[in-house]
Parts: structure tokens; sequence; C-alpha cells
């Protein structure tokens, strides 16, 4: 059986369309990724899928169930993470936590919790005073408590310190080979790139991509080469010693929309040999996931305030070193 | 049955550590009671024999008024503004466990109240005086319509509102609800008004069940029986679960 299955799913609000008809499955032992811009109907999205929204037309079933009308049914075996908490302002994480464990049926136990989402030292804490990667991994603690078959995860590494990141997609690895399928909503693409098995790109309630990370990443032709070197040389005479198209992005730094062939890799450094031009860190490759988001949305990453170029040539560097 | 349990445990055991919450339910009615017993600073009604005949009603009516509006409304209202009602409903717990434990605890924060409010009443000298019956049952048709109302401040109002108007209506009331000052000492215009809310029913039932003796008038019955159908009725109607 299909975990989750979403057959032309509409929701507006009054006049405003939030997601225009969207259809997709996901399946258990399996980490789907909803990607979007903000207002790209991802939250309303994964709502419906909770049982908070009903669609306004449009089948969905979770585990078999209509998550809005059968609820009830569906809640032992589901696990949900809201972004901002949901727990109660005065509540500790010990008591958060002995409060769900008498919610289900067969649930962890509080102590392995406490360990694996490293909680010890702020087990008396009230929960307003928490730190906000405490109150992540408190909030996903909660999410699976109930051992679920499935969970949803709205942005979980949100706020979250490198430390607790690691243990978040340790988590989050251990879900999906016990068997759940995790649905995982998050802007954060360095994240979605390291934990998704398949994802779904979405813009203005549409879904503009779907698939495989190495799907998505091969779907569009990223292959180039950027280097940096003095501004203002000769790309007409470059373009013509190399034989590739070549462009000056930014002042200094030069992109060869070619793929990084060995031959023009040796053709652009003899040529900058024979001009005596000293050159800087050459970076070849694929296109990232923030290319192909971009690319397809023509948004930059929400929450993100450099420009799509900058964005872009950051994460080439990371990437490649 | 387990997540009531669960539920209702919690509720109770954060109802008994917020401070402020304490100061409203147990800490200002024993402050009222003793004092005012004490120095005889406000009008006692005519022909009883004990001022506590009078206050330890009065400051019992204060605190159940205490925990089904005040605490109710804000401690609900947080949790409303916070997700944790939105959190809750797709846990096991369910709509239904989660109103039944919250009732749970307003029942043992009230019979906690009551206690502390009668053993400081016995020790300045209360005789009780009247039918216990009576006051049990007032007592639980004032929880359902103080309940009521507080939940329907939860239910639509932003929890900061909430906090100025819990309070602000707790402090008016406690003047015009016939608690501390006899509803005959109020300026007429002013008793009939108080008369049509449940603060003032509510006194008069348990100064009669349990102070004075004698019958409970029937506008009291009436008032208590109204406010216990129509105010949990329409915060039912126009609860949203998330704000």
């Amino acid at each position: 059986m299909t975990t989750i299955e979403v057959n032309d799913l509409y929701i507006s609000y009054g006049e405003k369309i939030a997601v225009g008809g969207i259809s997709f499955t996901a399946n258990s032992g399996e980490v789907l990724t909803i990607l979007g811009p903000n207002g790209a109907g991802k939250t309303s999205t994964v709502e419906s899928l909770e049982g908070y929204k009903k669609p306004s037309k449009g089948i969905i079933r979770v585990l078999g169930l209509d998550p809005h009308k059968d609820l009830p049914k569906l809640t032992p075996s589901i696990g949900v993470m809201l972004q901002n908490g949901g727990i109660y302002p005065r509540m500790t994480p010990l008591q958060a936590l002995n409060l769900f464990h008498g919610y289900y049926h067969d649930p962890l136990p509080v102590e392995d919790l406490i360990e694996t989402m490293n909680l010890r030292s702020a087990l008396k804490t009230p929960y307003r005073r928490l730190s906000g990667g405490e109150k992540q991994r408190l909030s996903l603690a909660l999410a699976i408590i109930g051992k679920p078959k499935v969970v949803f995860l709205d942005e979980p590494t949100a706020g979250v310190d490198p430390e607790g990141r690691l243990a978040i997609r340790e988590v989050i690895r251990n879900l999906r080979s016990s068997g759940a399928c995790v649905v995982l909503t998050t802007h954060e693409l360095d994240e979605a790139q390291r934990l998704s098995d398949r994802l779904i790109i979405l813009d203005s309630g549409n879904i503009v991509a779907e698939g495989s990370l190495d799907e998505l990443l091969g779907a569009t032709q990223g292959d180039d080469i950027r280097f940096s070197a003095p501004s203002g040389l000769d790309t007409t005479e470059l373009q013509n010693a190399i034989g590739a198209e070549i462009s000056e992005e930014r002042a200094g730094e030069y992109l060869i929309a070619s793929a990084a062939t060995p031959q023009l890799i040796a053709e652009l450094t003899s040529y900058m040999a024979s001009k005596n031009i000293t050159v800087g860190d050459i970076r070849a490759g694929k296109a990232s996931l923030e290319d192909v988001f971009f690319k397809l949305t023509g948004k930059s990453i929400p929450h993100q305030t450099e420009t799509p170029e900058q964005t872009t040539h950051q994460s080439r560097r990371r990437r490649i070193r | 049955m387990k997540p009531y349990f669960s539920q209702a445990k919690t509720e109770i055991k954060l109802a008994l550590t917020q401070g402020e919450s304490l100061l409203v339910t147990i800490g200002i009615p024993v402050i009222a009671l003793l004092g005012l017993s004490i120095t005889k600073a406000l009008p006692l009604p005519r022909g009883i024999s004990s001022a506590t005949s009078f206050l330890v009603p009065g400051t019992m009516t204060l605190a159940i008024m205490a925990t089904g509006m005040v605490s109710t409304s804000i401690a609900t209202g947080v949790e409303r503004s916070y997700g944790v009602l939105k959190r809750l409903g797709t846990t096991p717990l369910g709509r239904s466990s989660l109103l039944a434990a919250k009732i749970t605890s307003i029942l043992v924060v009230e019979i906690i109240q009551l206690a502390v409010l009668a053993i400081v009443g016995l020790l300045l000298g209360w005789h009780p005086l009247g039918n216990w019956a009576t006051f049990v049952v007032a007592a639980l048709l004032a929880t359902a319509g103080f309940s009521g109302l507080g939940l329907l401040m939860a239910g639509t109002m932003k929890s900061e509102v909430i906090i100025g108007a819990a309070n602000g209506i707790y402090l008016v009331l406690l003047f015009i609800g016939g608690m501390i000052i006899p509803l005959s000492s109020l300026p007429s215009a002013l008793e009939t008004f108080a008369r049509l809310l449940p603060a003032a029913a509510l006194s008069d039932a348990l100064y009669h069940s349990m102070g004075a003796g004698g019958g409970v008038p029937v506008w009291a019955w009436l008032n208590l029986v109204v406010w216990a159908i129509f105010a949990p009725l329409l915060a039912a109607k126009t609860f949203r679960w998330e704000q």
C-alpha cells in the first residue's frame, strides 16, 4: 500500500488558490522533501496531510485513511513536528515527554529519547527558556515518541546548531531505516540534499519538479566552469582561443558555459600562461540543488539575503572543496 | 483512558504550580476572608451572627469564579496562541478527552480551594448553616457557567487581551458579585444589573446553603442554570482552535 497518496489536491482560501491541483505519493522507508519558496503552498499541503485542513478539492489518503475525516483513527500512527513548537511555555521537556508518553499505546521510553535527543541538561527548564536547538530537539522527540508510521517534520533544523543537526539527521535516517515514511518541509537546501530520497519542488501552488536528487540535478544542464582572474579580460579573444562561450559574471568572476573536459581546462590554463595571467580557483561540476531551485522557481531560497549569483557561487565553492 | 489521565495529571500540576494563578485562585480569596472577617471594614448583611457566615460563601464564590473563568481562560488562551491546542489535535488525546481533563483539573483545584477556605473559616469561627446538597449543585452549575465564559474568552480572544479582560472582570465581580459586599448594599441600579451575572447568583446560593440558611431564591437558580447552559454552548460554537 502506498503510504501517502495525494490526487489532484486543491486548496483555496476564498479567491486565493494556495495549492492548485497537485498529485504525488510517498512510501514507507522514504524521506520525501517538499521544497519551495515562501507562499508556495508547502504548509497548506502538509497541513492537509496532517488533517488540519480540509482540501477544497481532491483526494488525500494517509495510511489508507482520509486525514481530515478519519483523524482520530490516524493520530496513533502519525507524528507531527510543527514549525512553532506547540508546547506549553511553562512545561519542561521532562513534563512534555511524560505527557506525550501517556498519549500512546506503545511509546518509546522517555529515557531513550532524552539520550538520543541530548536533552539531559535541559530537562527541568521551562520550554520558553530553551534554546532554539533544544526546542527543536524536544519537538522532534515528541513527534517520534509514539513510534509513528508517518512523520511530518516542518523545518526541523531551523535555528539548530551543527551538533543538533547531526542528531536530527541521525534520527531521520533511523526513522527511514525502521520503515517510517518521513515528509519533510524545509527551505534549507543543504539539509534537503543530505536527507531526501525524493523531492518535490513547489512554486505558486504547483509542482514544478519532482524526483530523486540525482534526477533533479540531472534535469537541468548545469555543467560549467567558473574561475576568478583579474577583471576586464578580453573575453572575445579568450573565447576564440578555447572555443567555448565565456562571460564575466561579476568583476573578476568568469563563467564558461561548457562541460569541464580536461582538454578545455588545459586550453584555458595554457592561454592564461601565454598571457601571464594569474588564475584563481577553477571550479567545475554539475548544478547544485540551489541552482535547480533557482532555475525552476526564479526565486532565491527564502530567508537568504544574498543575490542569486552570490548564493550559487558560494554553494559551488562549498560543494567542490 | 490513558491519554485522558496523562493530560489531567499534567493540567492539575500546571494549575497548582503557576504563581499568578495561585494568587488569584487561593491567595486573594484567603486574604479577603481573613482580612475582612477580622477588620469588618465592609458592610455585612443584617441579622447574621458572624462575619464568616457571609464571607466564607462569598470568598468561595470568588474562588470558583477564579478557577472557572480566570485560570481557565488564561491557560487555554495561552495554549491556543502557542499552538498547543493545534499540536494536541494530531495526538491520540482527542478533543473530548482534552475537555474532560480540563474539567477534572478545574474540579480538583476547586476542591482544594474550598477545603482551604473552609478550614480558615472554621478557625475564624464559621458555623456552616444550610444544605450541603444545594451547595454542591450550585457550585457545579456555577463552575459550568464560569468555565464556559473562560473558554469563550480563550477561544475567541488574543492571549494578551484575555489576561487583562479576565483579571478585570474578576475585580469588578469581586465588588458587585455579592462576595465581599452584600448585594443589598449596592446602589439599586447596580444591584439589578449584578443579579443578572452568575457571580451574584452563586454568592447568594452559597450564602443560603452554607452561611445563613434558608432557601435559595428562584432568581439565583434560574440565573445559574441559564449561564450553565448558554456559556458553554456559546464557547463551543465560537471556539477557534488555532490563532
